[in-house]
């Protein structure tokens, strides 16, 4: 029971991290239909510039943790919003009414080129940092197991709650959420009554970047180590999770995290960490063939 | 208001509309008639710019439109009830009105909304309903209804009686009639349905072809025999 409980919050932690991620996936796919291959890039860069926040903050002698976590998300959720902005604007607007495979293979190809470019840039050799938030308690103890929460898994679970929530109801409640449905519903209606289609699908790249931003930051605190090639497996374990919970559906990106989490955690603490990646990667298959809405995604009805 | 001068438009290579001209001054109701895949459709689209006419200028109120992005041209005061009603299915009757009011100064939402609901009491009844659970003649109200949310000048209507009963098709003519004269808005309206629209229109074009091939006011052209061979016997009331 203590093992089991100490798994399931070492899964929620994980969960939040991959949900964040997810909802730039999902979303993104929601308004232009496309999978951004190179959203987990995005939270690299993202992992990337809360490092040297970090760093910064040491060096300005910024001590306090709270203080330094909000700084340094802000910045990264700035400048990462910029890497979004100029993805679409360059290497997905210009093929907008292309073939469909289009902006996909060009997805493909910014994310070599990010890799690539924070290799050159930051090194290839994996960075450490992050370590701002330290300690944590004993929840309670049974058959000689501790079960233990950091103070940095509540603050990751806490910070993902509350973007969500705030999210949730940028979405379903500001003009602003009203048009991006608009146009994932019918864009060409949406300009015919006087909404600038180009900008929303910016403002939505914008968004989606700006919590793989965050979920950077957090794996960065989590794991204390980051390297260029991190966006590959966790934007595909974030796809995973968009997909399993219904790719272009909000809630399914985050209950899709969640699930994740669970999965890749459990798998790993009950039957082998090796593969642990095989059982989430199973998981897209098995969705892909018997389910491929997702948990919550509606089947696509062709308009007439 | 509205001036078509010399409009082309294409889909690819295929051509749709080739070289219109057609006037509607400011208060009238015009109507633009013919048949399936004459055109009608296009050229309501291309006066938003979307597609975009090739060759030809469109000028709204004097000022030439013919290169502006639609969300501008809508600023301008146009607004559309487009084919097939476009409703957004996921969203309430409110949330589509909500929408409409995007280019409205929000000071006059409150008045505009009730004026909507007083033209058509159904929406009131159906304000937290989704779009897309509402029959065919409700979509067109509150298609309509979402169109006039805008404040337009001038209005461009889409064959709105298409596929409904004939009741609410008179009820639909009325509303149109009613706009005209209370609101003051300047009408252009697409129809198949030639007899209502004559009758309403002050002006009438026809359409054959993605040409205009003949215009006239309405009483002109209900009166026409090629118009009453072609567009009138068989079927209308």
């Amino acid at each position: 029971m203590a093992y089991f409980t100490q798994q399931l919050i070492n899964a929620i932690t994980l969960g939040a991290i991959y949900g964040l991620i997810a909802i730039g996936y999902t979303m993104v796919y929601g308004i232009i239909g496309m999978i951004n291959f190179a959203h987990g890039e995005v939270f690299m860069i993202g992992a990337f510039i809360s490092l040297i926040g970090f760093m910064i903050c040491a060096m300005l002698g910024i001590g306090s943790g709270a203080v330094a976590i909000i700084l340094v998300l802000l910045v990264a959720m700035t400048f990462t919003a910029i890497y979004g902005w100029a993805i679409e604007r360059t290497a997905y607007r210009p093929l907008r009414g292309s073939f469909k495979l289009a902006p996909l293979i060009s997805a493909i190809g910014v994310s070599i080129l990010l890799q690539n470019y924070v290799q050159l840039a930051q090194g290839a050799r994996p960075k450490p940092g992050g370590h701002v938030v330290e300690g944590g308690f004993n929840l309670f103890s049974a058959d000689g197991f501790d079960v233990r929460v950091t103070w940095l898994q509540i603050v990751i679970v806490v910070v993902t709650v509350v973007l969500m929530a705030g999210f949730s109801w940028l979405i379903a409640a500001t003009p602003l959420g009203r048009q991006q449905r608009a146009c994932e519903q019918d864009m060409k209606m949406a300009s015919l009554l006087g909404v600038n289609v180009d900008r929303t699908i910016s403002l939505t790249f914008v968004m989606g970047a700006a919590l793989a931003a965050v979920a950077g930051a957090m794996f960065l605190m989590y794991y204390g180590i980051i390297d260029f090639f991190i966006g590959f497996l966790a934007g595909i374990k974030a796809f995973t999770a968009a997909v399993l919970g219904g790719i272009g559906s909000l809630p399914g990106a985050m209950l899709g995290g969640l699930l994740i989490g669970l999965i890749e955690v459990f798998w790993a603490g009950y039957f082998s960490s090796e593969y642990k990646d095989v059982a989430v990667f199973a998981i897209l298959v098995l969705v892909l063939i018997f389910r491929p809405t997702g948990l919550l995604g509606k089947p696509e009805i062709e308009k007439v | 208001m509205l001036e078509v001068r010399e409009v082309a438009t294409f889909y690819g290579a295929i051509q749709a509309l080739h070289g219109v001209d057609l006037d509607v001054a400011a208060g009238e109701i015009v109507t633009l008639i013919g048949a399936n895949g004459a055109g009608k459709s296009t050229l309501l689209m291309t006066i938003c710019g979307s597609p975009r006419a090739r060759t030809g200028s469109i000028r709204l109120e004097g000022q030439d439109i013919t290169h502006l992005p639609t969300h501008e041209i809508v600023l301008r005061g146009v607004a559309q009830v487009p084919e097939g009603r476009r409703i957004f299915p996921r969203m309430s009757v409110y949330e589509n009105l909500q929408m409409g009011a995007i280019v409205a100064d929000p000071a006059h939402f409150q008045k505009d909304i009730e004026r909507v609901f007083e033209m058509f009491p159904r929406l009131a009844e159906r304000r937290e309903q989704r779009g897309g659970t509402l029959s065919g003649g409700e979509q067109q109200m509150l298609a309509i209804g979402r169109a006039l949310m805008s404040r337009p000048r001038l209005l461009l209507l889409d064959e709105p009686s298409l596929g409904l009963a004939p009741l609410i098709v008179r009820q639909i003519f009325e509303a149109i009639g009613r706009i005209a004269r209370e609101e003051k808005v300047t009408i252009f309206l697409v129809e198949q349905n030639a007899y209502h629209a004559l009758r309403l229109a002050d002006r009438g074009y026809v359409l054959v072809n993605g040409r205009v091939r003949l215009s006239g006011t309405g009483r002109e052209l209900l009166a026409n025999p090629e118009i009453r061979s072609a567009y009138l016997e068989g079927g209308h009331e």
